[in-house]
């Protein structure tokens, strides 16, 4: 028999519990495989904390750290690659941010990553010297942390315009941006001065202007385009032309055994 | 040699057809609108199969061109992000007078499901919109009844440029009118 789960309040609990799945946590285990083991040894004097997760080997290190250990982990341990480098935002609960370097071996087909914590407003060291994939990863990363790279050869942003302001990947970014991202487009082509001309944004799909008869019609108070708004009401002119009477006999039949 | 032949002055009088210059220059307009091939998402990929041979865009005079200086219709084709909003307003301004703009798709419209910091939420906030083509993406069949559309707008329309309006980029009505285009 299925288990027993109480339903009295499953149309409310909706609105309070969580919207969004709560990942669990993924087990961590201890390194046992030997080629891991060795990853271990080699960085032995610079790692705070070492263990596998779902067959990748996590090694948490001190931001200053990040060349040296990256440097032995590409020459002595044989990771050619770095797949992906970033950052995840933990400014409101420890006022830091968690850097990442996904590394790939290609000829042991195993995969490490490295994981320090930098604190807000510090720098980190570039790695594109090792990795020329960290070139456009660091960029990124400055762009949507705000995480300054020390001796990058060209540290801007990359996916943002130039001279856009703030850091959209940051947990306090709001969704539909700040005042200067909402004005950015009219600023820039037309000049501040437009701002009261073109009006703010339109954010609700749903939103019907009704005096404005350019881009709306009311039902039953039409008036002609740009014409004033009016709340005199119209005749609903109805077309017989539309309606079929299926139940009135054809004038003529051509086929008698029909 | 030439049975078919028509004898024009003794059928059906002289080949004179009599018409106004706003008909014939409109005439000559709607019926080779040369938009701009300029895709943005998307949207881009339906307006190059309506631009290809089975949905065939030639055939309503409706050539694309590669250059703003050549071209008579925009197509607005996906979404418009805010970094390249300033650009997509520079090729407008580089299209000759006269020119029309074609918003293809919900993103173009209004912003779409992008309702977010980096989408220009409805390219009318800085381009003039002749035509809002709906839909997600829309159909070639449906970009080709914008074109009609709009041939029938600019049908409708004087030869000179000046009498007519464009639509005003502001959002409340009886307000000020920008003068941006």
């Amino acid at each position: 028999m299925r288990k027993y789960v109480p339903k009295d309040n499953v149309q409310k609990k909706a609105y309070y519990t969580d919207r969004f799945h709560v990942v669990p946590r993924v087990p961590r285990v201890a390194v046992e495989d030997a080629h891991f083991l060795s990853v271990v040894n080699a960085v032995k004097a610079d790692i705070t904390d070492s263990y596998v997760e779902i067959g990748t080997l996590v090694l948490h290190i001190k931001p200053e750290d990040n060349f040296k250990v990256l440097q032995v982990l590409k020459e002595q341990c044989g990771y050619t690659q770095c797949s992906e480098q970033s950052a995840v935002d933990y400014l409101a609960k420890d006022n830091e941010f968690e850097l990442f370097w996904q590394l790939l071996n290609v000829t042991e087909a195993k995969r490490v990553r490295v994981v320090c914590r930098l604190a807000n407003g510090a720098a980190i060291e570039s790695v594109e010297s090792l990795f020329k994939s960290a070139n456009f990863a660091e960029r990124e990363m400055f762009d949507m942390f705000g995480i300054k790279v020390n001796n990058h050869p060209f540290l801007k942003r990359i996916i943002m315009p130039d001279d856009w302001e703030g850091h959209p990947l940051l947990k306090t970014y709001p969704l539909q941006g700040d005042e200067f991202a909402s004005w950015y487009e009219v600023d820039k082509i037309f000049g501040k001065e437009y701002r009261d001309i073109i009006g703010p944004e339109n954010r609700d799909p749903s939103k019907i202007e009704r005096e404005d008869t350019k881009r709306f019609s009311r039902v039953g108070y039409e008036v002609p385009f740009g014409a004033p708004y009016s709340e005199e009401q119209t005749d609903i002119e109805y077309s017989e032309t539309v309606l079929v009477d299926y139940n009135k006999k054809p004038s003529k039949t051509l086929d008698k055994r029909r | 040699m030439a049975q078919h032949q028509v004898n024009y002055a003794s059928t059906a009088g002289l080949p004179i057809a009599l018409t106004s210059v706003d008909k014939l220059v409109n005439w000559g307009r709607s019926n080779s609108l040369w938009p701009l091939t300029y895709g943005l998402a998307c949207c881009a990929i339906e307006m190059m199969a309506s631009g290809a041979s089975r949905y065939d865009f030639d055939r309503m005079g409706t050539i694309f061109r590669a250059s703003p200086r050549q071209a008579d219709v925009m197509i607005l084709a996906g979404t418009l992000s805010k970094k390249h909003s300033e650009f997509a307003r520079r090729l407008y301004d580089q299209m000759t007078e006269p020119k029309w703009v074609i918003s293809m798709g919900s993103c173009a419209n209004t912003g779409g499901m992008f309702n977010t910091y980096a989408t220009v939420q409805g390219v009318d906030r800085i381009i003039p919109v002749d035509i809002y083509l709906p839909g997600c993406a829309p159909r070639p069949e449906t970009l080709q009844y914008a074109m009609m559309m709009l041939q029938k707008k600019i049908r409708r329309e004087s030869a000179d440029m000046k009498k007519n309006t464009k639509q005003d980029l502001t959002t409340q009505t009886g307000k000020k009118r920008a003068r941006l285009i």
